[in-house]
C-alpha cells in the first residue's frame, strides 16, 4: 500500500500548481480541481479491497525512520477507522467538486477557491490518516485555516463577521489542543500515539492526567460544535458559499472534532466505561443538551441554511450520545451516523445553492409566496430530508436503530426513548421546508444546471443503495471493523508496534 | 516555576483581552499575545539543568543538550499562527471597509 | 503609498542587498548553524519589504513587477512537494533522502535537506512580500 501519502500530497501537488497555470487559462483550476478528487476517491476505494490483506492496520514509515525500537519518524497508521473517513470525506469532496464548477459562477476569483479547497480536502485526508500526535495538529490548523478563507469567499458583510467569529472560536480551540500536546510531550517524551498508549498503560491516571483530558475535551468539543461551544456553527454554515457549507457540516465538524477526539480518548488514553464512567455520562448529557435545544431553535428558523445549520448540531448530539454510550452498538451507531449524516446533510446543503440562485434569497417565508417552483430540487431535498430523519430504508435508520439497541443494552431505556421522540423532531423541522419551499402547485418551473443535477443524483443514489443493501455489504466490511477498531482500545498500540 | 507562571499570566491577559476589548484590532493583538504565551510554554518544556545548546560544533563535544524537539515543533506552530494572524487581520481590514467602523457593537447584522 | 526623506533612500539603497545576501546564507547553512528555511524566508522578504516602505510602491511597480510574489510562492511549494515525491520514485518511500549524505559539517552534505531549506525559503519570502502587498500596498477602493 505504497500510495498512503498521496492522499495529502496529491491535493497539495493541485493547490501549488493552480496558481501557475490559472494565469494562462481560467478554467484550468476546475479541470485540475476535478481531476484530483476524482483520483482520491478512485485511491480510497482501491485501499476499500486491499486493506483486509493486511490485517486491518497498515503502518507506513515516512522516510523509513525505524519504528522497531524506539518511533523515530512520523508515521502514518491506516486502520478502519480511517478508512471510514477516509471515504466519507472523498465522496463528499467528489460531490462538491462537481457542483462547484456551475455554482461558481456566482463568484470572481475561481482559482482562489480551487486552491483552499484541495488544501482543505489535504489538511482532512492528513487528519484522518496520520498516527503522530503533532503531524495531527499541523493538518488540523491547515484545515482549519483554509475553512476560514472559504467561509468569507464571497465578501458580503455577513460572510465577514461570520468569519471572523468563527477564526478567533476555532483558534482558541486550536491553541489550546497545542497546549495539551505540550503536557502530553512533558509527560512522555515521545509524540507518536502508539508509544504514548504504551507509555500511559503503566502510569498512575492523577491530576495532571485528567488536566489534559479536560483540555483535549474542550478544544475538540468546540470544533466539534456540541451544546455550550455551537456559537460559531449557525453564523459560519449559513453564510459559506453552498458547497463549502455541505464539506464544513458533513465532513469537517466530525473529522476535526469526532474522529480526532475518539482516537485519542479511546486508542491513545485508553478510557472506556469500566474505568471512565464520568466521563462518558458527560458525553451523553451534553449530547442529549444538544438534541434537544438545537432541535428546538431549528424549528423556528426562518432563514433556510440557518435552519440546516441548527439541525447538524443536533446530529452533533446523536453522535456524541453514540460515543458516551461506548459499547459496541453505540459505537457503530455513532460511526454509522457518520456517514449517514456527512451524505444526507451535505446533500441538503446543495440544494440551497440552486434556490438560492434562481429565487434570490432565502427566506423561508419569502421563498413560500415567489411563483416559481423548482421540483427536482424539491424531490432531492426531500429524499435527503427523509435519510436524515431515520426513515426506513434510506440509510439513516439504521444509526438510530443502532443507538436505540446500544442505550437499551446500557440499560438506559429512559435514553432510549428521548432518542426516539427526537427523531420525529428532526423529521418536522425538516419537513418545514419542504412544505413551504417545494411543493406549489402553480408558477414557472425553473430547472437547474446539468452538472448540479449530477452530483445531487450521485448522492442520491449512494443513499438508496447503501441504505437497500446495508446489512449486505455496508456493514459488516466496513462500519463493523472501524467500530471494532475503536472499541478495542489500547490493542492499537500493541498492532502498530509489532508491526 | 517562574517562568512557567508568567506563561500562565501572559495566556490569562491574551483571554481577558480577547473577551472584554470592543476594537477588532485590539482582539487580534489579544489573540497574537494567547499564541505567544502557549509557544513560550512550549519551548520551556525542554529545559534541563546546566545544559547547552543543541548545536553540534566539531565531532567531539559533550552530550548534554537540551531537548531540541520542542524547538522545532514551537518553530511549525509559529509558522501556523503567522498564517492564522494574516488572515485575521486581512477579514478585519475587508469589515472596516463595508462597515465603516471597528468597534464589535456595531457589527451585530446577524442575529439569533 | 509614499516614500520616506533621502536619508532613508541612501541607506535602503546600500543595504538592501546585503540583508538579501545575508538571508540567502541563513537559507543555506540550515543544516549547520540555527536558522533554516524559514527564518531566511523572512528575512528575504523584508529586504523586499524594505524597498517598498522607503521607496514607495508607485515607484517599484515599474522595477520589480508584483505578479512574480504569486509566481515564486507556487515555485516553492511544488518543489517541496516534488523533491518528496522523488523520494518515493526513487527511493521507494515518501520523503526518503535519496541524495549522497557526504561528510558530517560540509556545506553540500546530508541529502535532501538544502534543497528542502531552498523551497521553503522562497515560498516563506514570497509569500509575506506577497501578504504585505495584499493588505498594504495595493490600493483598495471603497465602495459607498
Amino acid at each position: 500500500m505504497n500510495y498512503l501519502p498521496l492522499f495529502t500530497a496529491l491535493p497539495l501537488l493541485g493547490a501549488f500548481l493552480i496558481p501557475l497555470l490559472s494565469k494562462i487559462w481560467e478554467r484550468l483550476s476546475d479541470i485540475i480541481g476535478n481531476i484530483i478528487t476524482t483520483l482520491l476517491l478512485i485511491l480510497s476505494i482501491y485501499s476499500l479491497f486491499l486493506l483486509p490483506i493486511f490485517g486491518n492496520i497498515y503502518v507506513y514509515e515516512i522516510g523509513k525512520w525505524p519504528i522497531k525500537p524506539i518511533p523515530l519518524g512520523i508515521v502514518f497508521t491506516f486502520d478502519s477507522l480511517s478508512l471510514l473517513m477516509v471515504l466519507i470525506i472523498n465522496l463528499l469532496s467528489f460531490a462538491c467538486a462537481i457542483y462547484s464548477i456551475t455554482y461558481l459562477d456566482n463568484y470572481t476569483g475561481r482559482w482562489k477557491f480551487w486552491t483552499l479547497f484541495l488544501l482543505m480536502v489535504a489538511g482532512l485526508n492528513g487528519i484522518a490518516i496520520t498516527g503522530d500526535l503533532f503531524n495531527l495538529f499541523v493538518f488540523i490548523e491547515i484545515s482549519a485555516i483554509s475553512s476560514y478563507a472559504l467561509v468569507a469567499f464571497g465578501v458580503e458583510k455577513e460572510d465577514l463577521e461570520a468569519s471572523f467569529k468563527y477564526q478567533v472560536i476555532g483558534e482558541i480551540a486550536g491553541l489550546t489542543i497545542l497546549l495539551a500536546i505540550a503536557l502530553i510531550y512533558s509527560k512522555t517524551s515521545t509524540l507518536n500515539m502508539a508509544d504514548i498508549a504504551n507509555t500511559f498503560i503503566n502510569e498512575n491516571k492523577g491530576t495532571l492526567f485528567w488536566f489534559i483530558i479536560s483540555l483535549l475535551t474542550f478544544g475538540f468539543l468546540i470544533k466539534s460544535a456540541l451544546f455550550p461551544f455551537h456559537f460559531w456553527l449557525p453564523d459560519a454554515h449559513s453564510q459559506a458559499p453552498a458547497p463549502i457549507s455541505a464539506m464544513l457540516s458533513g465532513v469537517f465538524i466530525k473529522t476535526l472534532g469526532v474522529y480526532a477526539l475518539s482516537r485519542l480518548i479511546f486508542n491513545v488514553f485508553g478510557l472506556n466505561r469500566n474505568n471512565a464512567s464520568h466521563y462518558f455520562d458527560i458525553l451523553i448529557i451534553l449530547g442529549i443538551l444538544s438534541i434537544i435545544i438545537a432541535g428546538f431553535i431549528a424549528l423556528k428558523q426562518e432563514n433556510y441554511k440557518r435552519l440546516l445549520a441548527y439541525s447538524s448540531v443536533s446530529q452533533i448530539g446523536y453522535i456524541f450520545v453514540g460515543l458516551g454510550i461506548a459499547n459496541f452498538w453505540g459505537i457503530t451507531g455513532a460511526l454509522s451516523l457518520i456517514f449517514a449524516h456527512a451524505l444526507g446533510k451535505g446533500l441538503l446543503f446543495l440544494t440551497a445553492g440552486p434556490v438560492e440562485r434562481e429565487m434570490g434569497t432565502l427566506d423561508i417565508n419569502e421563498l413560500a409566496f415567489l411563483k416559481k417552483r423548482m421540483p427536482f430540487s424539491g424531490i432531492v431535498y426531500t429524499l435527503g430530508a427523509l435519510s436524515l430523519a431515520g426513515i426506513p430504508p434510506f440509510l439513516g435508520f439504521f444509526p438510530k436503530l443502532f443507538l436505540i439497541l446500544g442505550a437499551i443494552k446500557e440499560k438506559m431505556f429512559w435514553l432510549a426513548i428521548v432518542l426516539g421522540i427526537f427523531s420525529l423532531l428532526t423529521l418536522a423541522y425538516l419537513l418545514k421546508i419542504t412544505n413551504k419551499v417545494f411543493t406549489k402547485r402553480e408558477g414557472e418551473e425553473v430547472k437547474e444546471s446539468g452538472l448540479i443535477a449530477i452530483s445531487f443524483l450521485f448522492l442520491v443514489f449512494l443513499i438508496l443503495i447503501l441504505g437497500i443493501f446495508y446489512f449486505n455489504y455496508l456493514e459488516p466490511n466496513l462500519i463493523s471493523k472501524a467500530s471494532e477498531a475503536i472499541i478495542r482500545g489500547i490493542e492499537y498500540a500493541r498492532l502498530v508496534l509489532m508491526r | 516555576m517562574l517562568p512557567y507562571l508568567g506563561c500562565i499570566i501572559l495566556f490569562l491577559i491574551g483571554i481577558y483581552a480577547i473577551l472584554t476589548k470592543r476594537n477588532l484590532i485590539k482582539i487580534a493583538i489579544g489573540f497574537c499575545l494567547l499564541e505567544y504565551a502557549v509557544n513560550l510554554f512550549f519551548a520551556f518544556i525542554g529545559y534541563k539543568k546546566d545544559a547547552l545548546a543543541p548545536i553540534y560544533t566539531n565531532a567531539q563535544q559533550a552530550r548534554n543538550f537540551v531537548d531540541p524537539i520542542p524547538q522545532a515543533l514551537v518553530l511549525t506552530a509559529i509558522v501556523i499562527g503567522l498564517g492564522t494572524t494574516a488572515l485575521l487581520l486581512s477579514v478585519a481590514i475587508r469589515i472596516y471597509e463595508k462597515y465603516k467602523t471597528f468597534d464589535i457593537k456595531e457589527i451585530k447584522r446577524l442575529k439569533e | 503609498m509614499r516614500g520616506m526623506t533621502i536619508i532613508v533612500k541612501t541607506i535602503t539603497k546600500l543595504l538592501v542587498g546585503l540583508i538579501f545576501l545575508y538571508g540567502i546564507y541563513i537559507i543555506f547553512h540550515g543544516h549547520l548553524t540555527p536558522g533554516g528555511g524559514f527564518a531566511g524566508g523572512v528575512i528575504i522578504s523584508a529586504s523586499f519589504i524594505l524597498l517598498i516602505l522607503a521607496f514607495g510602491s508607485e515607484e517599484i511597480k515599474e522595477r520589480i513587477s508584483y505578479i512574480y510574489s504569486s509566481i515564486f510562492e507556487s515555485i516553492g511549494g511544488l518543489l517541496f512537494v516534488l523533491i518528496a515525491l522523488f523520494g518515493l520514485i526513487l527511493g521507494s518511500q515518501f520523503f526518503y533522502n535519496f541524495l549522497p549524505k557526504g561528510k558530517v559539517f560540509m556545506l553540500f552534505s546530508s541529502g535532501i535537506i538544502p534543497l528542502c531549506n531552498v523551497a521553503i525559503g522562497i515560498k516563506v519570502g514570497a509569500g509575506l512580500f506577497a501578504i504585505f502587498l495584499a493588505i498594504a500596498a495595493t490600493r483598495f477602493i471603497m465602495k459607498e
